[in-house]
């Protein structure tokens, strides 16, 4: 991991640039002139307390909401993100927070939902064996594709939606949280994977509480705080700078927690 | 042989041969997944029960009655299971159906407009009403339930007024509409070859299936199973058109009401549009984060249904050899949404077959008929069939309960 930053490209083409993008929800600014730019290539880390507008601002780039104001632009032109389909369209696969999958379906209908080989005449040899391939390369494990997804564990739905978010070959690929409830293996597989899709020229928006993960595979560090954009770090910044831009204080309750830590040690002594 | 993909887990146990295909069976009804076991028990406890207190019942004729008179209301249960997919209603396809047979007895009989068009007139004219639901629903969050229960009045004066002064129009005797709806009966050649035709379907593509499924080294069905399938399929069916050529033979309109249902079937399961409903109904947002037009499959289930609706109005102005006011009215609303459910699609979305459809209405039409033979008048009827309807919607809705707990969705 030391020797990273120099077998890292430097990053490719501008894919997504928005400018001033806000989002209000009635009385409340979830989102409030945010700038963000992701490059072909590049891991960018979206780290933020809870309610900083990290899904918020996934959902708008996804088509879920509408930006209040603000402009995006998807390489080089301006698109307006109308809906879902659009933000697919354009090569922009989300895994959403709360997965969004249909717990009536089975596995392959859901990872093939709205894509279905062959309209007409469902193709579901072909979409199973494509199912278990994004799968197998996921570590997943899961006992059967013809299952509904409600008898699923919280894990194996990630690991469904993340497997669906692959399935269009897509330019960005958004990851809210994806490895919020996976296992040791799983959550290994995914930062793999995100080292890989990297590495085929994806541009990767990745969301995590885990600075771990977060270091692990980002090249930039983009921190929300309350809605606005509060600093982008390197993954070598310390942990201190990083905690005091997403908590906003460099006297926070996990600095405060570290040095009582620290003098409880020292009177041990 | 290597690993095949879907058996690499260990923790499942995989079902092989007759006995594991009859327990993973047992299974799914344990778990909740009833599919169309409980209409199949009570049809058969009802017939008995009739059979019983009379046995004109089962006498042959007396059950292609009953066939003429399932494919009025059975084609409208069936786009009630399209709305009911998507966790919506229509309350108003009685009046719908209504308005459907009033247009034939105004265009084709007292203005002459040719018999086809006046059909298609209808057809499409339900059509557009569902759009209206559709759109009402869409754009302004009208639930589908307020926007057709407004329908069934609206409708409901648009018959009346149609049909004007005399409340009645008789469609001419002799004519080839009205031998539809009454007399016209299959070639017995040809029902025994259409009952021929699924179980040729199960082989042919089962077996194709099987042997895809074996080149992708994915686990295949046994083809065993298969062809008792397929046999047990044909024996059952060539029974069935045997028992009824014993009378007067499987009608023409009750065949057309089933090819509606297996074209439905066939959309339903085997198309993206069918996915997609299934999708909607159950996750409507999920649905429209992967890219699926919500809007557009709320607007073709709701015409569809609506069509449906008024193209039973037209079989039953054939039926009954008139359009009059009292068409549509009464229990036909009723019947159609209670077949449905009755069959097993669940009120709750995301959950249901075609074949519900069939199923449903031939319980309910029994009970009439049965009720009938045995000279009780239809309070007695619309008693028994509201317990019925309610016993169904309390299997479906422990059915969910079971399914919630043994996660099956
Ligand atoms: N649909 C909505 N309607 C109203 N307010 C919303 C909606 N979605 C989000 N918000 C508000 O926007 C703010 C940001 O929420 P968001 O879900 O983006 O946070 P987050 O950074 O993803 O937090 P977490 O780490 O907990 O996932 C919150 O204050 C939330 O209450
Ligand atoms: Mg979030």
């Amino acid at each position: 991991m030391s020797d990273r930053s120099q077998t890292r490209k430097a990053p490719g083409e501008l894919l997504l640039s928005l400018r001033g993008i806000s989002k209000n929800f009635g009385a409340v600014s979830a989102l409030t002139d945010i700038d963000l730019d992701i490059h072909a290539g590049e891991v960018v880390a979206l780290v933020g307390d809870n309610g900083a507008g990290k899904s918020t601002l996934v959902k708008v780039l996804a088509g879920v909401h509408q930006a209040s104001s603000g402009s995006i632009e998807f390489q080089g032109k301006p698109v307006t993100m109308a809906s879902p389909a659009a933000a697919l369209q354009l090569g922009i696969a989300t895994v959403f927070q709360d997965l969004a999958l249909c717990e009536n379906l089975d596995v392959v209908a859901n990872i093939f939902l709205g894509q279905e080989l062959n309209p007409l005449r469902l193709d579901e040899v072909a979409m199973e064996v494509r199912a278990w391939t994004l799968l197998n390369e996921l570590a997943a494990r899961i006992p059967s594709v013809r299952e509904p997804i409600a008898s699923l564990s919280g894990g194996q739905r990630q690991t469904v939606a993340i497997a669906r978010s692959l399935l269009l070959n897509p330019k960005i690929i958004m990851l809210d949280e994806p490895t919020a409830a996976l296992g040791v293996a799983q959550t290994a597989e995914v930062l793999n994977l995100v080292e890989r899709v990297r590495d085929k020229g994806l541009g990767v928006i990745m969301i995590s509480h885990n600075m771990e993960d977060v270091r692990a595979v980002a090249d930039r560090i983009v921190v929300l705080r309350l809605g606005r954009n509060n600093g982008v770090f390197t993954p070598d910044a310390s942990n201190q700078e990083l905690v005091g831009a997403i908590t906003g204080a460099t006297d926070n309750a996990v600095s405060r927690r570290a040095d009582r830590l620290r003098e409880a040690a020292g009177e041990a002594i | 042989m290597s690993q095949q993909l879907d058996r690499a887990d260990a923790r499942v146990s995989h079902a092989t041969g007759l006995s594991g295909t009859i327990k993973a069976f047992l299974d799914r009804v344990k778990s909740g997944d009833l599919g169309s076991l409980p209409v199949v028990v009570g049809l058969a406890i009802i017939w008995t029960v009739f059979t019983v207190l009379n046995p004109i019942f089962l006498s042959p004729n007396n059950l292609v009655n009953l066939l003429f008179d399932c494919s009025t209301t059975g084609v409208i249960a069936l786009g009630i299971v399209c709305v009911l997919m998507l966790g919506e209603i229509d309350l108003s396809v009685g009046s719908m159906s209504g308005v459907g047979s009033a247009m034939i007895g105004v265009l084709w009989v007292n203005q002459g407009v040719p018999l086809p068009v006046a059909i298609g007139t209808a057809v499409a004219l339900g059509a557009l009403i569902g759009a209206v639901y559709a759109t009402l629903r869409n754009r302004l969050g009208m639930p589908s339930f307020v926007s057709t229960l407004s329908g069934l009045l609206a409708l409901l004066g648009l018959q009346l007024y149609m049909l004007g002064a005399t409340g009645s129009i008789n469609l001419p005797y002799g004519s080839k509409m009205v031998e539809f709806g009454q007399l016209m009966i299959l070639p017995a050649w040809m029902s025994y070859t259409l009952a021929l035709i699924p179980g040729i379907v199960m082989l042919v593509v089962g077996r194709s299936t099987n042997a895809r499924r074996r080149a992708a080294n994915l686990s295949a069905g046994s083809s065993t199973g298969l062809i008792l399938k397929a046999v047990f399929t044909t024996i059952a069916l060539l029974a069935i058109v045997f028992y009824l050529s014993l009378g007067r033979g499987v009608p023409w309109m009750f065949a057309l009401f089933v090819a509606l249902v297996l074209a439905m079937n066939y959309a339903l399961t085997r198309t993206q549009w069918g996915r997609s409903m299934k999708a909607v109904g159950g996750n409507a947002e999920a649905a429209r984060r992967a890219g699926i037009n919500v809007r557009g499959i709320y607007i073709s289930a709701f015409m569809l249904c609506s069509a449906l609706a008024a193209l039973g109005g037209v079989l039953s102005a054939a039926r009954l050899a008139s359009s009059s006011q009292q068409a549509g009215t009464g229990d036909v609303n009723l019947n159609a949404i209670a077949a449905a459910v009755i069959g097993g699609t669940s009120l709750f979305g995301g959950r249901g077959t075609a074949f519900s459809a069939l199923l449903g209405i031939i319980v309910i039409q029994s009970i009439a008929n049965g009720l009938t033979l045995l000279n009780l008048n239809s309070s007695l009827r619309y008693m028994i069939t509201g317990a019925v309807l309610a016993i169904a919607v309390i299997v479906d809705s422990l059915a969910r309960q079971s399914r919630a707990s043994h996660g099956r969705g």
